[in-house]
């Protein structure tokens, strides 16, 4: 192979290898990113049923019921315009507790309840999830 | 006086990276000038004037940075609540470790710490590098000061850590008790060795592309810095899987978070460089490549840089959240890898052609690599990407591990099948079906695991089940190269080579059987309440208070039993800080030969039954032995490399 060819060749590859990895994670990120819901987005009936979709707001006062089983938990994510019923199975994060912010990832079911397969609270009296900070942000903004 | 005095050092090393880069700058016009035209005597004179003037400035530059750094632990070792940093981060109570450790686990701090290590590398160069050609040197030399400067510029106008406090409080606010962990005094430190270490290497490459330079000479100069780095991002990265997996308590060992992409994405694109820099040094091929992998690689310790600093993320690492110096960092990012870029696009014309190769090669093979590595870091980056991007036009989205695995792992497949057949090649070309025969031992392997998982493993899914073949396959053909020879006289480095690939079969092995075989189970346990996971029984026997040196715990005390052996104790905790107020949970890990049991303790319900989350992980350890066995093949290499280019560079020397 001439020098000048080889290099050429090279060259292409390179440019093949960047643009199929593009189009590759494109295409992917359009069935895998897990879109961010608000309880008052839910109320709108826009809900992807079986996502994987995370849901955040502020876990209602008094709505934690503990399963007889031990492990699964119940409660009420509520953003001050909607609220969604929350199951989840496993143990709860150390700073998960109610008037809290949490961000549980999971998927809906059709009847609007929200299944969580993990739960993410916020991690100190001085910290919030931006998601969850710019989420309460723009529903007050609503509000107004 | 201290914070002064630290302050003071800063500021006269930066100054000396100004007048580094100054002088830089004269001697690459002067010796550029002149030199094309006659190469007199005076212009060698000058240049190495230059040179003996720039190097000890490197020197002396990278010692008060360091001064500086010493001088900020000794502000938080002695507790000196003047001090902002201290006041913020930092507790008197708080064990010496934690101390020490806690200077850079905050935002200032950590910057700091990351451009002492720039600075005392620059000084490293500044001595060790001798056999470079001298223009080329001062020009490396050059743009280390220009990667320093910018931030030292950040931290002393943005990110001062040693502001102080008036009035001082009678103590700090202390450290986050998830970063109260041995795994912050080595974590850091490794990982932004191996960010420097690249950097590095890109002034190495900023050099060559500046003088015309770009040939065997300059490869073999950067690549122990290359080699280097990428043991320490190994290590980093390993290091910091396992402090993940034992410290979060959730039985994961890699989330795909974006912090641990940042540090992800400099090691694929340094394994990449490592590869080709290879080709560049013995075969004197992939020259524009080679250059072109080291602006990447350089560009993406930036990004990583970037990510975790900005506050642009949430996560343990993110320290602050100020837009300000967000986009302070995200200029410097835009200079850095667009002035890189530019560098490489203006200047690419003036690299000459290296020599060619048959696709079926060692350097094919090598190429194939490469290509590949891209492709995974491509990935990475935008799905990393991505969710900032979204935000940013008010979308609301996380890229979690079902992307990441979709995508980044069928290809990480391929890369691994083509690691096992690369070095069973031969340089320049070789035939293919000569190729098949040599390789009929480890496809058989791979076969053969492939058909025993599939009929005994049911319900295994189809990415574990290939990584298990594959692994088995790559780790019998990674040893190959060692088929039939003189182990003794064998060089250090092909021991390196098989030893790193032989690490990634081992690692790739444990990772496909813990996605295989993990067993769980959550239950709420009554006290002597036996529970079953994998093939052991677990009792909980009883729950106790104990005391630690800034904590309160509540302590199970686990009896496991695995069949008829013998029983053994584990005590998974739930923690109490006291400052700052938080509750973390300690896992219990017994590891065995085959595997790790992992417990975790929840929370007592009204009945008196407390949760526990048991898993068994089979061969998980593996994971991170693989880890170390490619950080362990990187450092043979790299001894190698080194033991020989001074052997050579003796003979040169008689000659």
């Amino acid at each position: 192979m001439k020098a000048k060819h080889q290099r050429l060749t090279l060259a292409l590859l390179a440019v093949a290898a960047v643009i199929g990895a593009a189009l590759l994670a494109l295409s992917a990120l359009k069935d895998q990113a897990a879109f961010f819901y608000a309880p008052g987005d839910v109320k709108k009936g826009e809900m992807p049923l079986g996502r994987a979709v995370r849901l955040g707001g502020m876990v209602e006062a008094g709505s934690i019921a503990k399963l007889p089983d031990g492990v699964s938990i119940r409660f009420v994510v509520t953003d001050g315009i909607a609220k969604v019923p929350v199951a989840f199975k496993g143990i709860v994060p150390d700073l998960f507790r109610e008037k809290s912010g949490v961000v549980a990832e999971g998927s809906f079911n059709a009847d609007g309840s929200f299944t969580a397969t993990n739960l993410l609270a916020k991690h100190d009296e001085k910290y919030m999830p931006p998601e969850i900070a710019g989420k309460m942000h723009e529903t007050k903004s609503l509000e107004q | 006086m201290i914070a002064e005095a630290g302050l003071a050092a800063l500021w006269f090393a930066a100054a000396l990276a100004a007048l580094q880069l100054a002088l830089a700058a004269v001697g690459v016009r002067r010796s550029m000038f002149s030199g094309a035209a006659k190469t007199g005597a005076d212009d060698v004179a000058l240049t190495s004037q230059i040179l003996s003037a720039v190097r000890p400035v490197a020197v002396v530059q990278g010692l008060l940075a360091g001064l500086s750094l010493l001088l900020l632990i000794i502000a938080f070792v002695r507790s000196d609540m003047s001090v902002l940093l201290v006041a913020t981060n930092s507790h008197s109570d708080k064990p010496l470790i934690y101390k020490i450790a806690g200077a850079w686990g905050n935002h200032e701090g950590s910057m700091l710490l990351w451009v002492t290590i720039l600075g005392l590398a620059g000084g490293a160069v500044a001595i060790l590098e001798h056999r470079l050609q001298r223009a080329t040197l001062i020009a490396t030399l050059g743009a280390q000061a220009m990667i320093a400067l910018g931030f030292y510029a950040f931290l002393l106008f943005s990110s001062n850590p040693f502001a102080r406090l008036n009035p001082a409080p009678v103590d700090g606010n202390g450290l986050n008790p998830l970063l109260q962990d041995p795994g912050l005094a080595f974590h850091p430190p490794t990982l932004y060795i191996g960010y420097v270490g690249i950097s590095v290497a890109f002034s190495f490459a900023v050099g060559a592309l500046v003088t015309r330079d770009v040939g065997p000479a300059f490869a073999r100069a950067m690549r122990p810095w290359v080699l280097g780095a990428w043991i320490f991002l190994t290590l980093g990265i390993t290091a910091g899987s396992y402090w993940a997996y034992y410290e979060l308590g959730w039985g994961g060992w890699w989330f795909w978070d974006p912090v641990e992409n940042a540090s992800l994405m400099p090691w694929l694109a340094a394994t990449a460089l490592l590869h080709s820099v290879t080709v560049l040094a013995t075969r004197d091929g992939l020259r524009a490549w080679t250059v072109m992998l080291a602006v990447v690689a350089f560009s993406m310790s930036m990004i990583g840089t970037f990510l975790v600093r900005s506050g642009i993320l949430t996560s343990v690492h993110a320290f602050a959240v100020d837009p300000k110096r967000g986009a302070f960092i995200l200029v410097l990012l835009a200079l850095y890898i667009g002035g890189a870029l530019l560098l490489f696009a203006a200047r690419v014309g003036t690299v000459r052609q290296g020599n060619t190769f048959e696709p079926v090669s060692r350097e094919g093979a090598l190429v194939a690599n490469n290509l590949m590595l891209s492709v995974i870091l491509g990935i990475v980056l935008i799905g990393t990407l991505y969710p900032i991007v979204a935000a940013g036009m008010g979308v609301q989205l996380s890229v979690g591990p079902p992307f990441f695995d979709k995508t980044a792992g069928p290809i990480a497949l391929i890369l691994v099948a083509i690691m096992g057949a690369g070095p069973l090649l031969r340089w320049r070309r070789d035939e293919a079906n000569v190729v098949l025969g040599r390789m009929l031992v480890p496809v058989a392997a791979t076969g053969i695991t492939f058909a025993a998982c599939a009929v005994l493993g049911r319900g295994i899914g189809i990415l574990p089940l290939l990584g298990l073949s594959l692994a088995v396959g790559a780790g019998a053909a990674s040893v190959a190269p060692l088929w039939k020879r003189n182990l003794r006289r064998t060089p250090l480095f092909t021991w390196g080579m098989v030893i790193a690939h032989l690490g990634i079969a081992v690692s790739l092995f444990g990772m496909a059987s813990d996605s295989a075989f993990t067993k769980q189970t959550l239950v709420a346990a009554r006290i002597g309440e036996p529970q079953r996971v994998g093939p052991f029984t677990v009792t909980l026997d009883h729950i106790r208070p104990v005391i630690g040196p800034n904590w309160s715990a509540l302590e199970a005390t686990l009896t496991v039993r695995r069949g008829d052996g013998a029983a053994f104790t584990l005590r998974p905790q739930s923690r109490f800080f006291a400052s700052p107020p938080t509750v973390t949970s300690e896992s219990a890990i017994a590891t065995k030969i085959d595997g790790q049991l992992y417990t975790v303790l929840g929370q007592e319900d009204e009945q008196g039954r407390w949760q526990l989350r048991l898993w068994w992980k089979p061969f998980v350890t593996l994971i991170w032995l693989g880890g170390a066995l490619i950080a362990l093949g990187g450092l043979l290499s790299l001894l190698g490399r080194v033991r020989r280019e001074r052997r050579v560079a003796t003979r040169e020397d008689e000659a």
